[in-house]
């Protein structure tokens, strides 16, 4: 499966998916290989990162790869007006994978055309941040014994939120019934209803969490922003409305975990921390054996 | 009346190219498209004519140039309805069915400010997702564009 890099969820094939899942089973199993011995990976941040970089080194150093880069753009050649295409071009001379983060959308796919080398999309602005949802699928799968079948509560801001869009995606092949809770402002943006309805996908629509958790077998927590708002008061509001705790999960499945990509602020209650539904710190832990998945997969080193 | 004077125009061109049924209010984006407005050929626009289809719609007739693949391929993102007939003396000897492509290399900008395709020096590429709908998703920021919506560039 040796490729030119993972740019969007929306590369990879259901195959796909289900390849690198069972990959990074194997690598939970024995994390520590040498797979990457001898190769030298540039871990590009303009924008900082530091959960989404460490994720990532540690995945790197486990396979016995060396790392190179920068953690935010202000020690990078671009905040001396460098393009992104020369920073790219220059830095695939160097590696052998390029891994970036970048606030502009679609910079990733563009160093992806521009580099002599694969480049892993570690999130471009509001679009993508594929391999975070890798870590979510092999959460769920990792969790409910399967990804079919499966009903999920993405909760918060589903307007901006870019792991609940491409997560939304990805899960298209597992025949999924999702719950969309958020307060009207920041609802689920047309081009997402409209891609469940072409693919055929259940979904309902609510302002209220308490109405969907006793159905819920995946319940996605996500963090709402105040710079979203205009009106402070508002934010308040939603900020409250919008905020999960313990005694909440009174009556919910047995199967119930609960996920957030982190970090979280007010969304989840600390007393959610000791149920054994809340799976957000396990969560952040899988990603670095699926990243570990995607780099192996995508160098065509397994 | 009316009808039958439109006809002796189109009548009137001897060699050339005639596009039909343009929304009237996409006409001088059309007429920029094709850079009509700086073109030393013979062009006459009509504009605000009756359309039993559209309201009210454009006509142009341009004498003795016939449009190129990527110029059809821009006019089907504008007027996708649009009729184009080849005139060659003065008889229509084709008729030319738009059709939006797959691929669209260069014609729109991305709506998307945030886009990279407005920070870089980068061709913009769009892929058709809907050609009734008119919906194309931009190659980079993964957007999807209504054509309402698109900005020629
Ligand atoms: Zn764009």
């Amino acid at each position: 499966m040796k490729s030119n890099g993972l740019v969007s969820i929306t590369d990879y094939s259901k195959d796909d998916i289900l390849h690198i899942l069972d990959l990074a089973e194997q690598f939970e199993k024995n994390p520590n290989t040498r797979l990457l011995e001898g190769k030298l990976v540039a871990t590009l941040f303009f924008e900082p990162s530091t959960r989404t970089r460490l994720s990532f080194e540690t995945a790197v150093n486990r396979l016995g790869g060396r790392v190179i880069g920068f953690s935010d753009a202000a020690t990078s050649s671009s905040s001396k007006g460098e393009s992104l295409k020369d920073t790219i071009k220059m830095v695939s001379n160097y590696v052998d994978l390029i891994i970036m983060r970048h606030p502009v959308e679609g910079a990733a796919r563009y160093a992806s055309e521009v580099a002599g080398v694969p480049v892993i999309n570690a999130g471009d602005g509001a679009n993508q941040h594929p391999t975070q949802t890798m870590l979510d699928l092999y959460s769920i799968k990792k969790t409910q014994g399967k990804l079919t079948d499966l009903t999920l509560s993405m909760v918060g801001d589903l307007k901006y939120g870019r792991t609940v869009h491409s997560l939304l995606m990805a899960m298209r092949y597992f025949n999924p019934r999702y719950n969309f809770v958020s307060p009207p402002e920041l609802r689920m943006p047309e081009q997402y209803r409209a891609f469940c309805k072409e693919n055929g996908i259940e979904y309902h629509e609510y302002e209220d969490m308490n109405r969907i958790l006793n159905e819920t077998d995946i319940l996605y927590m996500t963090r709402v922003q105040q710079e979203r708002f205009t009106d402070p008061v508002e934010y308040e509001k939603v900020r409250n409305t919008y905020s999960l705790h313990n005694s909440m999960l009174e009556g919910t499945k047995d199967n119930l975990r609960i996920l957030h990509p982190l970090p979280r602020i007010t969304e989840i209650a600390e007393d959610v921390d000791d149920n054994p539904k809340a799976y957000y710190f396990e969560q952040a832990k899988n990603g670095v054996y699926a990243r570990q998945a995607v780099i192996c997969s995508i160098l065509g080193l397994v | 009346m009316k009808a039958s004077k439109t006809e002796l125009i189109v009548r009137a061109l001897e060699n050339g190219t005639v596009i039909d049924h343009i929304p009237a209010n996409r006409l001088f984006k059309v007429v920029s498209l094709l850079h009509l407005d700086e073109t030393e050929d013979k062009i006459t626009i009509g504009n605000n004519l009756r359309s039993e289809k559209l309201g009210t719609k454009g006509v142009l007739k341009i004498a003795d140039r016939y449009l190129q693949p990527e110029e059809l391929n821009k006019l089907a993102i504008l007027a996708p309805n649009a009729h184009i007939s080849i005139i060659k003396d003065y008889q229509v000897v084709e008729k030319v069915r738009l059709s939006m492509p797959n691929d669209i290399v260069d014609v729109l900008q991305c709506v998307n400010p945030m886009c990279v395709t407005n920070k870089e020096h980068i061709a913009t590429r769009f892929h058709l997702l809907d050609a009734e709908k008119g919906t194309v998703k931009c190659h980079y920021c993964e957007r999807v564009i209504n054509r309402e919506d698109c900005i020629l560039k």
